[in-house]
């Protein structure tokens, strides 16, 4: 299951990168674990989670070509 | 007919229909910083009738290459007193009534009651929620914008002409993020820099979406959250949903949540926001662990009664009464688990002890038990 991932606002603090290219992860709570070892700072970040630009609230099945969105809240004005 | 508004009443679907929409509409900007500028000037000129504007904020250097109502000749200046006398030159017949404070729990219900939208253009996490909330309770709809660094977030929440059914409650902010960050876990314009042109875009987007609310043009943002990124020239929409376990905002709610934990604190610990939320399972280990100690932070009146926390401190009282903790480890509880990871925050920031927040809540450990 090969993906890509994109993360947003100052998500990109903890990750470096904006996007991830070619990530394999079955599910979106597998995705977590992996880029929760991969990069720590996220564990404690709030941010949903979008798949193809849907919302999601529970684990969902993730297949190739899925986009996976991590968003957190923007606070400035 | 004013010629004033003659270029946006021939436009297709607009008309005199529109414009008396406008004149008859009551806006609240909350904020009149880099957001609240734009917003407020196009409203005016779109000739929206009553306008409220909050700030308790006066102008500085470091506001200018954004807040483009400001000029250098008036540092120090109350900003909604500036704004509100330049609004009546532009145009004297819109009411701009000027609150020159901010937001609190305390004012927010009186003032929001007054208006029909209310516009977010603060600059701060608990600004955001507060409005959210209070919407929530008053059922009014609310345009939330904000700014990080390059990019941009606009949306539409608790508008109920976005729902098929009176049943159903439109999704608010608490339905995308339930729990605020703590201060310092995502930098302000402040520490992490803005720049001018970005704001003025949001802002104008967000004068656009009242706008469009306000005569029934076209599809406002609800339902959506629209991500600007200026420097790729690329937007990110997501199509957003109601939680299936939504956050039950309600006058106990409200009253009960601490929208300013950190009032009055020195901001020096960065680890502020390093709490654990922890699942129900890890907590039944933990409360069974003698070096435990649980802690409930429900106001009294609030029930079910629990005979396995070792001490009630209320969230109201947790300033004052956070003394009385013993030198444990702490896990913090309370009804939906959102006030027990403020609170734990505190207790962290004050006492520096280890500290949980049982994720969900009460709610949560009661339908794992049933």
């Amino acid at each position: 299951m090969e993906i890509k991932v994109l993360f947003f606002g100052s998500l990109t603090d903890a990750t470096a990168v904006a996007a991830l290219n070619e990530v394999t992860a079955s599910d979106t709570a597998a995705l977590q674990e992996l880029l929760h070892q991969q990069y720590p700072a996220l564990r404690t970040a709030k941010y949903f989670i979008a798949v193809n630009r849907q919302m999601i609230n529970k684990n969902t099945t993730l297949k190739t070509g899925d986009v996976v969105a991590l968003m957190p809240p923007f606070s400035g004005g | 007919m004013n010629d004033r508004y003659i270029r946006q009443v021939i436009l297709p679907g607009f008309g005199m229909d529109a414009q008396e929409k406008l004149l008859a509409a009551k806006v609240l900007i909350v904020g009149m910083g880099g957001l609240g500028c734009p917003v407020l000037q196009y409203l005016v000129a779109a000739g929206v009738g009553t306008i409220g504007i909050m700030d308790g904020d006066t102008v500085s250097m470091s506001n200018l290459h954004r807040q483009l109502l400001f000029h250098a000749g008036e540092l120090g200046q109350p900003k909604v007193k500036l704004a509100a006398e330049k609004m009546k030159e532009q145009d004297s017949s819109i009411l701009v009534q000027a609150y020159p404070y901010a937001l609190t729990v305390s004012n927010a219900a009186e003032v929001v009651a007054d208006y029909d939208l209310v516009i977010d253009a603060t600059d701060n996490f608990m600004a955001k929620y507060l409005i959210n909330d209070v919407c929530v309770l008053l059922n009014k709809p609310w345009i939330y914008g904000a700014v990080s660094q390059y990019q941009g977030q606009l949306s539409v929440f608790n508008w109920r002409e976005g729902v098929a059914s009176d049943q159903l409650q439109p999704i608010n902010y608490r339905d995308l993020f339930p729990v605020s960050p703590a201060p310092h876990e995502i930098a302000t314009c402040e520490e992490a820099g803005v720049i001018g042109v970005l704001p003025g875009i949001i802002g104008t987007m967000q004068a656009a979406e009242a706008i469009k609310i306000i005569t029934g043009l076209g599809l406002p943002l609800y339902g959506r959250l629209y991500n600007y990124d200026l420097l790729q020239a690329r937007s990110y929409e997501i199509a957003i949903v109601k939680r299936e376990d939504p956050v039950k905002i309600d006058q106990a709610f409200f009253e009960a949540m601490n929208y300013d934990p950190f009032c009055g604190q020195p901001e020096e610990d960065p680890d502020m926001h390093d709490i654990e939320e922890i699942n129900v399972d890890t907590f039944m280990q933990l409360r069974a662990d003698p070096d435990v100690f649980v802690l409930d932070v429900r106001e009294k009146h609030e029930y079910p009664a629990i005979d396995f926390a070792d001490a009630q401190i209320p969230m109201s009282e947790l300033q004052t009464g956070m003394a009385a903790l013993p030198d444990k480890s702490i896990c913090v509880i309370c009804h939906q688990g959102i006030r027990s990871v403020y609170a734990a925050q505190l207790i962290r920031a004050r006492r520096n002890l280890t500290v949980y927040s049982l994720k969900g809540g009460l709610t949560a450990y009661f339908k794992k038990e049933s």
